[in-house]
């Protein structure tokens, strides 16, 4: 209703002033910073010739590298959802001592640089880490392999989820959850029929950001992963080694590429999100 | 009579497994490399981690993250604040990917966002050889560093302000209007009074993520100690130069500076809330 | 109150668009303030120690000995391949000191030094030379003295990505000309034994000192193929209990060279104090530091005064392979041998 009747407001002249320079400074940095950059990037990987494009676009390897993006990014954010739900919900509902602290370290991720990540990971997963050691003795190994990769990003992915879960479960009333139990539901039914339906919008988002952020991930990965082509090697890796081979159409392709299919994802995402929140609007009204 | 009991009994029984599930995350996810970090800063002791924050190239690089920290946060939370105002407050054709080209950098790999810089300021790109024969030097330099900062925090400051811009509507600017408010006036006076906590915390997230950024710095820095090198970079330089104590030192500043930013950002932000939950009270 | 004229509000964005510019251009200036009174050297990976100690001891001299102004020389490192492709982009190198002559020789044909380069300096701009030997654990308990010890199943090998790092192409190298030379050895087997390698390596690390860190540092692996000084230093100055150097029978004599950036010095100004520093790492006082951070000296009297620092070597050249261009397009370009190995169907 209030949408139509902007839109045709805006039609006519706005009355509201600024608008002419908020649109021109916004586009100025929006064109400096984003698309000009972004432009480069388009049209980098057709300057030599449509060959050298379509050579990078074959190639099995960074098909791989994709591949190894993509599937750990999607299986760290998908284990970082319960996690997170659980962080979230003992954060919000649970008075527990060390909560403040514990609040404070879910940002953890967000703030250490990703080098430190790394490095700081790879250690503690190490043959001889606080963590690898036990579990090596157990013959898992994480450091240097795939897994590394995964436990790597669903470090970094943890936050995303935390933090968009907490406020909806902050604003959901607890009463809802005590008398779903006073009137007989078993503590698994009101997780699933209570809270989880009305936590899955945020999940979703949180999902998505922290897949989104996964597949591009560099610094945290490339110190705990085996870094090995076809299998440990990251896309932004294979982008880095490519520059490293002085194959810019190579490189740029595969940042191409990536570009695409994460904006893809996300517009996914934000899709799935819109549907999943209309679908629990009309299942309250039914 | 017997059912509810039970019942509560269960609740408490999978209320306690979650909240030891909880301690047992944070432990291992949160915890522990931290403690690993702090730990390895102070193998030497507390003076060895003092003293190595003073080395000359230390120094250089505290203060060019502080430099470019405070450069990329003031740029992209003024056109911020615009870009957030312009999309909330008015409709106009391409709005939606104006609003799309904004949030791009979020999911853009840093590698890329390091790379995009080089495709235009490296001599190799399009205008990196004609600058350097000006002698304007872009990439390998301070003001690659700042571009690729500006890039990787493009989106915070709009992304946090444009929720509650919204909800806001725009009765009250179109009422400052009519009493005859200029543009300034109603941004100053009108809509950022209500919206700053939510401004705060954009600053904030910006602040945190230009400070700690490491993958598209590193692509555009060249790593000169002592002239383009950032906190994050040095603390890479250190660890290959098997100085794990300096490194860690630096690692656990840059973590304390990064994290007072962040908590700071939840104390706002839980004045924010209660500052609309009251709202909706009165 | 007037609404804002279209007309202000466009001059003002000029300005803050002019404002913007100017400030990139100010940052971009500082570089000329550097040039005047400093040097930057563009290193690979394992010379931290090194310069960290030349570039004071140059300095030094230059001030007291030679009576010029104090400069400070600057040492950026990182993987040989990945500091050469910095330089070509626009990083402000007055000399580059990189892993191997084919990264140098890249930057000659982008035109940033002259082609002959390598003619310019003595002993063919190779101030000092290294070579590759093994690193494994204390008292060698997986028994690996030689290259087929590397293939033994249950050996985990670690050694950089030759695509990125310099030294990993150099071991990459002595491990294909020590096959080449074996009994009945020739371009098949070579090949066999290198895939049989790679498939030993759990870790390829982008950088030499990045695999030395995953060696040493988190234990990953049972030996390290490494730069003899990388080696050496970790198993005297890291780890004397911990780790241990073996010599293989037959290794390759590598030659990490030097070259002034003939396009940055001339912007820069910096033609003799460059010449002065690269003319430095061949002074006694150099090669005495050289070869205390385990780099082998070039000069006759320091080499002998430390031959017990340095293994007795049997070594073979890159020349006997044919040479940095012909190596580098068979097995290092896209497509090359190396990639092979690396294929999908592994």
């Amino acid at each position: 209703m209030k949408h139509a009747h902007n839109t045709t407001r805006a039609r006519a002249i706005d009355p509201l002033p600024g608008f002419r320079f908020a649109l021109v400074s916004t586009l100025l940095w929006v064109g400096l910073i984003v698309a000009l950059p972004l432009t480069a990037l388009v049209m980098r990987p057709w300057q030599e010739g449509i060959g050298a494009m379509t050579a990078a676009l074959q190639d099995s390897r960074m098909f791989a590298a994709l591949r190894v993006s993509f599937v750990s990014a999607f299986l760290a954010a998908l284990i970082d959802v319960p996690l997170g739900v659980i962080l979230a919900w003992t954060l919000v509902r649970a008075r527990l001592p060390g909560r403040r602290v514990a609040d404070a370290l879910i940002d953890l991720p967000f703030a250490i640089p990703t080098a430190v990540t790394g490095i700081t990971l790879a250690t503690l997963y190490g043959p001889q880490g606080w963590l690898g050691a036990p579990l090596a003795r157990l013959g898992i190994s994480i450091a240097y392999t795939a897994t590394g990769i995964v436990v790597a990003l669903m470090f970094v992915g943890l936050p995303f989820i935390v933090r968009s879960v907490e406020p909806v479960l902050r604003d959901l009333p607890p009463d809802l959850e005590e008398a779903a139990g006073l009137l007989g539901a078993r503590p698994w039914q009101i997780v699933t029929r209570v809270v989880l339906p009305a936590l899955l919008p945020a999940t979703v988002t949180g999902f998505g950001l922290a897949f989104a952020r996964g597949i591009g991930e560099y610094g945290s990965v490339i110190f705990i992963a085996g870094n090995q082509p076809f299998r440990s090697e990251i896309a932004p890796l294979l982008i880095v080694v490519r520059l490293q081979e002085f194959d810019y159409p190579g490189a740029t392709s595969i940042a191409f590429v990536l570009l695409v299919v994460s904006s893809l994802c996300l517009a996914g995402v934000a899709w799935l999100r819109r549907r999943v929140a209309r679908g629990l609007i009309t299942g309250a009204a039914a | 009579m017997t059912a509810p009991v039970l019942n509560k009994k269960n609740l408490n029984i999978s209320r306690w497994v979650l909240i030891i599930t909880t301690y047992i995350i944070v432990g291992i996810m949160l915890v522990l490399p931290p403690v690993l970090v702090i730990i390895e800063a102070l193998r030497d002791g507390p003076y060895a981690a003092f003293a190595s924050m003073t080395d000359p190239d230390a120094l250089a690089a505290i203060r060019l993250t502080l430099v470019m920290t405070v450069a990329s946060v003031a740029i992209n939370s003024t056109f911020g604040v615009l870009a957030a105002w312009l999309i909330a407050k008015y409709r106009f054709p391409m709005r939606g990917i104006l609003l799309m080209l904004i949030e791009l950098p979020i999911s853009i790999s840093p590698v890329v966002a390091g790379l995009v810089w080089l495709l235009l300021f490296g001599t190799q790109g399009w205008w990196g050889e004609a600058l350097n024969r000006m002698n304007i030097h872009i990439a390998f330099a301070p003001a690659g560093i700042l571009l690729a900062t500006l890039f990787v925090t493009f989106p915070y400051v709009t992304r946090t302000l444009l929720p509650l811009m919204e909800q806001q509507g725009r009765d009250a600017e179109d009422a400052a209007m009519l009493l005859g408010a200029s543009f300034w006036q109603i941004l100053w006076h009108v809509t950022l009074p209500e919206a700053r906590w939510a401004l705060l915390s954009g600053v904030l997230l910006t602040t945190a993520r230009a400070m700690g950024e490491f993958g598209a710095v590193s692509v555009v820095s060249g790593h000169i100690p002592g002239l383009t090198e950032t906190m994050p970079l040095h603390i890479e330089t250190l660890y290959n130069g098997y100085q794990s104590v300096a490194a860690f030192s630096m690692a656990t500043l840059l973590a304390i500076m990064a994290m007072a930013t962040v908590s700071l950002r939840s104390v706002f932000e839980s004045r924010a809330h209660n500052v609309a939950t009251g709202e909706h009270d009165a | 109150m007037p609404l804002h004229s279209p007309i202000t509000v466009s001059r003002r964005v000029l300005l803050g668009g002019t404002l913007a510019c100017a400030g990139l251009a100010a940052f971009g200036h500082q570089r000329r303030a550097r040039a005047a009174s400093g040097l930057l050297n563009v290193s690979y990976d394992p010379t931290r120690e090194l310069y960290h100690e030349i570039n004071p001891a140059f300095s030094e001299d230059r001030g007291r000995v030679q009576g010029h102004d104090a400069i400070i020389v600057r040492t950026s490192n990182g993987g040989s391949g990945a500091q050469a492709r910095s330089v070509l982009e626009g990083a402000p190198a007055d000399v580059v000191t990189l892993g191997l002559a084919r990264d140098i020789d890249m930057l000659a044909q982008h035109g940033l030094l002259a082609a002959d380069w390598q003619k310019r300096l003595p002993h063919n701009s190779t101030p000092f030379t290294s070579t590759i030997v093994f690193l494994v654990r204390k008292g060698n308990p997986k028994a690996i003295l030689n290259w087929p010890d590397l293939v033994r199943p249950g050996i985990q090998v670690v050694t950089p990505n030759p695509k990125t790092s310099g030294g990993a192409r150099w071991n990459y190298l002595a491990a294909w000309g020590w096959a080449l030379r074996q009994p009945g050895g020739n371009e098949t087997a070579a090949r066999l034994y290198l895939k049989a390698l790679f498939s030993h390596v759990p870790v390829l690390d982008a950088g030499a000192r990045g695999a030395t860190n995953s060696f040493v540092q988190r234990g990953m692996g049972d030996v390290l193929i490494a730069w003899e000084n990388e080696a050496l230093l970790a198993a005297k100055d890291l780890g004397p209990d911990n780790f241990d150097v073996v010599v293989p029978k037959l290794t390759i004599l590598a030659e990490p060279p030097v070259a002034l950036v003939d396009r940055n010095i001339h912007i820069h100004g910096t033609e003799a104090a460059a010449q002065a520093y690269l003319n430095f790492l061949y002074s006694r006082q150099a090669q005495k530091i050289g070869a205390s951070h385990y780099f082998r000296p070039v000069d006759p009297t320091v080499a002998v005064e430390n031959t017990e620092r340095f293994p007795a070597v049997a070594t073979f050249d890159i020349s006997s392979l044919g040479g940095w261009k012909s190596v580098q397009k068979t097995h290092f370009a896209a497509g090359g041998i190396f990639d092979q190995i690396y294929s999908a169907d592994n």
